[in-house]
This record gives C-alpha cells, structure tokens and sequence, in this order.
C-alpha cells in the first residue's frame, strides 16, 4: 500500500512538473479552442459503487451541453465532451483529470462527487491552471480558486436543518443524535453541527454521535441506543447516513415503534435519486435538508424535469422517463450554464478570464435565481427543508428567506477564516 | 382488526361529538359568521390579521376547518375572482397538466367539499387565474401547534395502535393539561394493554409537571409503575431538588429506581433478542455455504450472487403479484420463497453440471471459477436490473413490531427470520441425518470410492448437493430482502461473514456453523453497544483471527473427503 501510494505521488509530482511546463509554453486560450468546437470534461464515475449517484450527474451535463448546442453553442463554438470513467477510485480520479487537462486539453471540466475524489485532483486543477465545476453539497474548509462549488456548504444545509428542528416551526427539539457513515463528509459535518449546537446552548450530554461502517446493514443496537435517547421526546435524529445504509436504517427505526412525529430524522444524504431504489413506506414523514427538489414549483424547473425525463426516454437511459431530478443534478446543470454565461461575458475560455466572469454570475436554475459569491467560489443558495412522501418526492416544509452566502468555513468551527479570491489569496486569516 | 374497528366505533362519538353532529347534515351546517369572517381574514396580506384569522379558527375545535389550516401550511390557500369584483378563499387540490396549462381542482375552505362547475363536474381552473395566499413563516409556526392538536385528537382513536400509542406519548412529552380530559375518556374506553400503558404514562406525565401537590406524588408513583422512560429525567430531576417536597422526593427517587431497574431488565433483553436475530441471519446465510463448502469441498466463492439471485426473484415475484394479483399483493412473500430457493437451486445445479465437477479435488481453480462466475452474476444483474438498487417493499404483515413488555417491540421481520433459521436448520438436519438422500451425501462425504462402489450414483449426489446448498443461499437472498438492499452488489456484503462462520464452526460440521453464528452474532451485540459499529466489527475480526490461530481446524475439526485431502 505504501509503495503503491509512493508510486502515485512520483507521478502525481512528474505530471506536476509537465502541466507547468505545458502552462508556460501554451497559453490556456490556445490549448481550449480548437476549430468549430470547444472541448469540455465530464469525470464523474460510470462504474464501481458510485455509479448509482454519478451517472445521473453524467446525464443532466450531457443535457445542458445539448440544450446550449441546439441554441448554437458557446460564441458559435459547439460543445463537444469528452466523458471519462475514474471508476469511483479516486487514484484514477487524479490521473483522468491529468488526462482531460493535458492531453485532450479541454476548457473546463464538469466532476466529482465524494469529498476524497475532489481532494485528489484539486493538485491536479491546482498545477495545470484547469477549472473545475463541484455540483454536490460538502463539508466546506475548502477555498482554491481552480473550484467552483455549486453545492452547499455546512451553512446552506447542515446549519438551517438543525436550526429549523429548534425553531418552535420545526418541533423545538433539545436533544439531537448525529449518526452518520465512518468517513470525510460526515465527521466534518458532525463536528460543525456540534460546535453549532454547543454555541445555541444544547448542553453536550444532549448530543450524541456515532458512525457506522459503509455498507453497515445491522441497525438494531443504534435504534436500541436512539429509543433511549429520546425517550421523554423533544430529541431528533442529525442523519449523516450514506444512500445504501439508509433502507435497513430506516426500516429497523420504524419496525422498532419509532415514529416520525416522536423523534424526526433529519437526513442530509438521502434526496429523490436515492429513493428511487427504495422501499419508502418507512421514510413517510421524515425530513431532509437541500437547496434543490424535484417537486419546486417554479416554471422552469416543470420545464427541467420534463425535459430530463424527455432526454433519458430519448437516450434510452435506464429508467427512461421514470428517472427524477435532484440537488446535486440542478447544481451541475445550472452550473454548465454558469460557464456558458461567463465565456461569453469574457468572450474567452482562458481560465482566469472565465473565472474573474463567473464572479457575480446569476442564473434562473430550476430551484430559482442563485448567484455565484463575488470573491468565495461558491454559491448563493435557498436553503428548503422537505418531509418525504410515499412517492418518494419531498414536500417543502420551510424555505429560507432569499438566497444564503456560502461560508467555505465554518464561523462555529473556524471563526478566524475566510475566504477570497479578490482582496486576499484565497483563505485568509480574519483579524489577521 | 376487528376488535380495534369497534373500539375505534365505541370512541368516536365521546370524544368527537360536536364533529359527529356535524357531519351528519354536512349541507344543513353552515360555518356561524364568525368564522365566515375569520376565514375571510386568513386571506389578508397583513400577517397580523391572517395570524389571529388563523388561531380563532383552530380555537373552535371544529373539524372541518383543519383542511384550512393545513393548506395554509403548505401553501395551498388561494383567493379566486368572482364575477362583481368579490374574492372567495378556496383551497387548491392536486395540479395536472394541460399542455402549458396547470390546472387545480378548487374546494371549500370549510369541510374542503369539492367545487362543482356548471356542468356539475368538479371544477377545474387555470392556476394563473388565482391569487396566492402568502403563508409566512410565523404564521406556520402559529398554525402547527394547531394542526397538532387535532391530528392529536384523531390519531387518538386511529384504528392503528401503535398511532394510538404514539399519539398518547406526544401528548405527554409536550406535556399540556388541557388534553387530560381527552386522555382519561380515551384511557376509559381503551382495551389494548400497550395504548393503556402509554395513556397512563402520558397522564402522569403531564399530572407531574402541572397537577397539584397529592396529584404530583401519585403521579410519581404511576411513572414507577408503568415504567416510564419518558418520565424518567423529570423524576430524577425532582428526586434531587432539594426544595422539592419531602413525599413527592421520596416517590419519585423510588420510582427512578423502578425505571432504572427496568431499563436495564429491557436492555438485557433486547441485546439478547438482537443477537439471537443477527445470529440467525448469519446463519441462513452460512447454511448453503457450510453444505457446498463443508460437505463438498468446494470454495463457492459465487455464494453471495447466489443470494443476490434469490433477492432478485423475490423482486420479480413481487413485480407478479403487483401486476396480477394486486389484492393479494401482501402475500407476494410466501410465494417468492420457494420461488427463490428454486430459481438459486436451478442455477446452482446447471453450474456444477456445466463446469465445477470438472475441477473437484482443485480447490484453487475451483475459487477462480466460481469468482468469475461471481463477477458474470453481478454483470448480468446489473445489465438486465439497472446498476441501482431495486424496491422490495416489505408485506405489511412482516412491518412494524410487536410489543412484549413496556420499552420493548420485537419486530416481525426479525422474529420471521430466526424463525426461518430455525426451520432451515431442523429441515436440513432430518434431510442430512434422518433420510435416504441424507445417508448418501454422508457417505459420499466420508469416502467417495467406497460409495461408488456400493451403488451411489456419486454426481448425481453431488450434483443435488450443490444444488441445495443454493437453493438455501437463495433463501437467504429472499430474506434478506426484508432487512436490507437489493442491489448487484449484495453478495458482496455477505460473503466475507459467510466464509467467517463456517471457517470459525469448522469445515464439514452443520453443528460448527450454527455454533459459530450464535457465537458471532451474540459478541458482536454485546461489544456494539459499548464500542460502536466500527470498532466492534474490527473487534470481532480479530478475535476470529485469533480463535483461527489457536484452531486452525474450528471449532469442530473436520473428517472425510476434505480433511483427506
């Protein structure tokens, strides 16, 4: 294992050296453009166990590059993609995204979805000066200008879920279980939402936390422990629970007379997608926390689902027109057409010029008007927290007045840093 | 069902009478002008007005303005044009498309009566005609204690116990005196034992925080009866407050010690439930295994697609049952069991007549086979069923629990599959031991040539073998199913805790493999609790390991054709 990691930074390193190399003799403008067509990369895996989340990403991008073709393209060039297979590994993560930038030298790429492949070809995007556009919800403590992160951080999801179950709206809940899978994701966003509730004045020993192993199936000892925990009510469970640990979780909860109404989960990985394969008579009742449904009623998102179910029927995809939209699909849909805007008001694929364009950006995206952060790389957001139905669509609950600014981190857990790209280097100290 | 329907009948009209007497001439009752008024008002753009519009309606505890305040809630309130300049409030159903048209069927704000058009047809219009009703958020949060007080009172009297129960213990956690009276009319006319304790528990519960002085220290002491868990913070919090009276701080440190007392009996036993449920599974799915692998000698390194395939055709027996017989559709269960077991046998037996005899006595290429085959499965399954995870839904008969002491519900699911370990294990020990088919397997087992020579017909035996260890891996695939997910990958996940167990019982011995699962399943509940999921499986790891050290051979050493080999 050593060696092999060993091996992979020699490369890493080696490839590091070439993009410099290859930044310096050929600028980004001549390296993006080629005859009537500008090339851009999809990296999102198409096998292994995040294919279930990712093709769906895959999907939506393909969509948007159609949508923009049909309607002449970007400055008259059309969009080709170059789609490629990291295989949910995240060494091969790295390496495709060297690939996508040196050798078929696209503009931008669309990608990634587990925190652990976008920390891997960050270098990559870092050295070669590529573009990289972040469509899924994370943990935040993550500022590099080569990133735009249209998901939400802690303060879009995380923070308003806890606050709402606090709130006498949401149930007033006191005490709160933060149960999630044993990896990045989770513990970051447990040890925000702990530092969040410690700072409103929940004593800790009203907070417990646990983590389960992927692919964990055995729930009966955690509902045990939760069936304790919030006996004498006012207690809610913080799910950080990965997509296929959700169905056992879930059906232990409510075979073991637990019920929504007594201590609500509120879950922070679980939207449309995922309930697609699952029984959800079990689900009924409980809540999630997201900036995007599929079942938001605005004119454009009617426009969006159908045309996705239209696009999935047409390209025979799996699931045809019985396939749905979701948060992290809206986030690389609108975020396609983010980089269509900014091209064009830059008139230019060069990296730095697009980036500079992004900066203030707004979009009607199915969910509603979001705006790009002027400095932080991220996102403004409404924050919507659902209740899931039988159908496995969710219905909004409560909406967040107007959009929200993004915090890459966290004022509970780093108070003293920020982040920008236009007054200071990146993240920056406060009061520094 | 019966009994709860008429218990159900026997509640309605005591706690619901002015309801009952309403509907009864649902025409002839008109909302009074008050509430004309007030639902008028619920429409105002001032938030003000709308909010107190809002609470005067849900004062009136009349039951068919709750489809208001609920459509308020979601945002489903609109006001509509009527010719001469008036508006009307009415609330708008489920939309359908119409080409670029929504279109909404409209009903009333009061008893939510649909609206016929002219032509006596629910009415539907244009969404776009109609005007929204804002709902802000401090008029959500002023309507939900609202709508919580009446799906209190109706879940109350749910044909469901475990509503009923659930209802009861909301009511005593939020802890409000004024529903004392709709819990004692319910507690009188209640028979199911479980919803009696949880209204007595709620009862006390909120007779402790409010009730006067004696009230208090006889609630203190119906916590320490029906075992309250729910009351057992408070009453700990009494029992150590010095300025609490002396009788109630005595009543309730005793009942604390009741509680605490109980809560670690219920601990004890749900531990040893969940061990003996976990034991069980891992179990039924080891059985196949320690037959092919233990008895034959064959590493089966496909067993877990065979369990994979038996999940899949519970899924399609399911898919059957909700195209042709969607009445019977809860019993889709019982049919998919055989079905799977049948469908994983057949695969099974054409694999061993098709390839594995070819290459007994190699075990090494014996597993690249059979793990090659386990890739073809899963490749298969996931070009025919899609790379996702598929729905099986759980029967409503295997859903939920059953209560066996306070604090304590087995669920049916669980109680199903031990059940169904059982059965597996008994049936294989009377094929194995006390039949014909079983004596040839065992001598097979034991000497090959000898068999052979006294007229066995080995490959045919083997082949049957095979074939049932399976057909059991089948079973376990369709049980599984109602714990977990159905996926290509499913195998996956159990094929290492199959290997455990039979390796740990030793190999070629059913008695090794049952002992092992017990012993597996029943550590691993008792190191979770105090460790947590990750370290406990890793825990178990190892100690497996170390056993494996101290007994290469198991737990039971083996004998016959493997041991010989």
């Amino acid at each position: 294992m050593a060696e092999v990691s060993r091996r992979s930074f020699l490369k890493t390193a080696g490839a590091v050296g070439l993009g410099a190399a290859a930044g310096i003799g050929f600028p980004a403008v001549l390296r993006a453009q080629g005859g009537g067509a500008v090339k851009v990369g999809v990296l999102h895996s198409l096998s292994g166990t995040m294919a279930i989340s990712e093709v769906s990403l895959r999907d939506v991008c393909m969509m948007a590059f159609d949508e923009i073709n049909a309607k002449g393209g970007v400055m008259g060039k059309k969009i080709e993609p170059v789609v490629v297979d990291p295989a949910s590994n995240w060494d091969l993560f790295a390496e495709k995204a060297k690939q996508l930038l040196l050798q078929d030298k696209v503009a931008v790429v669309f990608g990634c979805w587990t925190s652990v492949s976008r920390k891997s070809v960050l270098p990559v995007f870092e050295n070669n000066n590529g573009l990289l556009f972040y469509p899924v919800q994370y943990e935040g403590e993550e500022c590099s200008k080569n990133v735009f992160y249209t998901g939400a951080t802690p303060n879009q999801q995380l923070i308003p879920a806890a606050d709402y179950l606090m709130s006498k709206e949401g149930g007033a809940y006191k005490k709160f279980y933060l149960l999630g899978t044993d990896y990045v994701f989770p513990r970051t966003a447990n040890k925000i939402l702990r530092a969040f509730l410690l700072a409103k004045g929940i004593p800790a020993d009203s907070i417990a936390e646990e983590y389960t192993p992927f692919n964990h199936q055995d729930y009966q000892t955690i509902v045990g422990k939760i069936k304790r925990f919030s006996s004498g009510g006012s207690a809610a469970v913080l799910s950080t629970i990965n997509g296929d640990s959700n169905v056992p979780f879930y059906k232990e909860f409510s075979n073991q007379g637990l019920r929504s109404e007594q201590c609500p989960i509120m879950a922070f990985s679980v939207a449309e997608d995922e309930l697609r394969g699952m029984d959800t008579s079990a689900l009924v009742g409980h809540l999630a926390a997201w900036n995007y449904y599929q079942s938001v009623e605005t004119p454009q998102n009617k426009k969006f689902v159908s045309a996705f179910k239209a696009y999935a029927k047409k390209s025979n995809l799996p699931g045809g027109d019985k396939r749905v939209t979701d948060d992290p699909m809206e986030a690389a849909y609108f975020g396609v057409h983010i980089w269509k805007q900014a091209a064009e008001k830059a008139k230019s694929f060069d990296v730095d010029a697009v980036r500079k364009a992004v900066y203030g950006q707004t979009f009607l995206a199915p969910g509603g008007q979001i705006k790009m952060d002027e400095a932080n790389q991220h996102t403004y957001k409404p924050v919507l927290i659902g209740e899931i139905l039988k159908d496995g669509q969710f219905k909004v609950v409560s909406r967040s007045k107007g959009l929200v600014k993004a915090e890459p981190w966290s004022q509970y857990t780093s108070p003293d840093k920020g982040c920008d790209w236009i007054k200071h280097q990146g993240t920056y100290q406060k009061n520094a | 069902m019966v009994k709860s329907l008429l218990l159900a009948l026997a509640l309605l009209p005591g706690l619901a009478a002015p309801v009952v007497a309403q509907s009864a001439a649902p025409a002839a009752s008109p909302p009074s002008p008050d509430m004309v008024k007030a639902i008028a008002e619920v429409t105002s753009a001032d938030a003000a007005v709308q909010e107190a519009a809002a609470v005067a309606l849900g004062k009136t505890g009349d039951r068919k303005i709750l489809p208001l305040l609920e459509a308020l809630r979601e945002g489903s309130v609109y006001l509509r044009p009527l010719p001469g300049g008036k508006k009307a409030t009415v609330i708008v159903g489920d939309k359908v498309s119409d080409g670029d048209k929504t279109l909404v069927p409209l009903f009333t704000p009061y008893g939510r009566e649909p609206i016929a058009g002219p032509d006596g047809k629910p009415l539907l219009v244009e969404l776009s005609t109609l005007e929204e009703v804002s709902s802000g958020r401090s008029l959500r949060i002023a309507i939900r204690p609202l709508i919580d007080a009446f799906s209190g009172q109706s879940d109350l009297v749910n044909l469901d116990p475990a509503t009923r129960r659930a209802a009861a213990t909301k009511m005593g956690n939020a802890g409000d005196p004024s529903v004392l009276p709709l819990l004692e009319t319910a507690l009188g006319k209640e028979t199911d034992r479980w919803v009696r304790f949880a209204l007595q528990d709620a009862v006390a519960l909120i007779r402790l925080r409010t009730g006067t002085e004696t009230e208090k220290v006889a609630a203190a002491e119906a916590l320490g009866r029906v075992k309250s868990a729910n009351g057992l913070e408070r009453l700990r919090e009494i029992g150590a407050d010095p300025q609490s009276p002396p009788a109630l701080a005595v009543a309730s440190r005793s009942a604390v010690k009741q509680i605490e007392r109980w809560g670690l009996l219920t601990q004890g036993i749900e531990i040893a439930f969940q061990g003996l449920s976990l034991s069980s599974i891992l179990l039924l799915m080891a059985l196949g295994l320690a037959i092919v692998f233990g008895l034959m000698g064959v590493i089966n390194m496909a067993h877990g697609e065979l369990m994979a395939l038996g999940a899949y055709a519970t899924f399609l027996m399911q898919g059957w049952f909700s195209a042709y017989f969607p009445d019977r559709f809860d019993y889709y269960f019982l049919a998919a069991l055989p079905f799977s077991f049948l469908v994983s046998a057949t695969v099974g037996f054409l694999l061993e007549r098709g390839v594995i005899r070819f290459l007994y006595g190699r075990p090494l290429e014996t597993l690249l086979l059979t793990w090659g085959i386990s890739l073809m499965i899963q490749q298969g399954l996931r070009l025919w069923f899609g790379a996702a995870n598929v729905d099986v839904t759980s029967p409503r008969w295997l859903s939920g629990g059953i209560p066996v002491m306070i604090g304590v519900q087995l669920p049916y699911n669980r109680l199903f599959i031990i059940g169904l370990a059982t059965l597996c294990v008994a049936a294989m020990y009377l094929l194995l031991f006390r039949s014909d088919a079983g004596l040839r397997i065992r001598a097979v087992t034991q000497n090959r040539g000898m068999a052979a020579c006294l007229g066995v017909r080995a490959r045919w035996v083997d082949a049957g073998t095979f074939a049932l260890g399976a057909g059991l891996a089948g079973l376990a695939g369709c049980a599984i199913t109602q714990i977990g997910n159905v996926g290509p990958e499913l195998g996956q996940n159990y094929i290492v805790d199959s290997f455990m167990v039979v390796v740990t019982g030793g190999v070629g011995k059913l008695l090794g493999s049952i002992l092992a699962a017990i012993g597996i399943g029943g550590l691993n509940k008792i190191i979770e609790p105090g460790l947590g999921a990750v370290f406990g499986k890793v825990l178990i790891l190892i100690l497996v390991i170390l056993f494996i050290q101290r007994r290469p051979s198991g737990l039971f050493a083996a004998k016959g054709r493997y041991a010989e080999s």
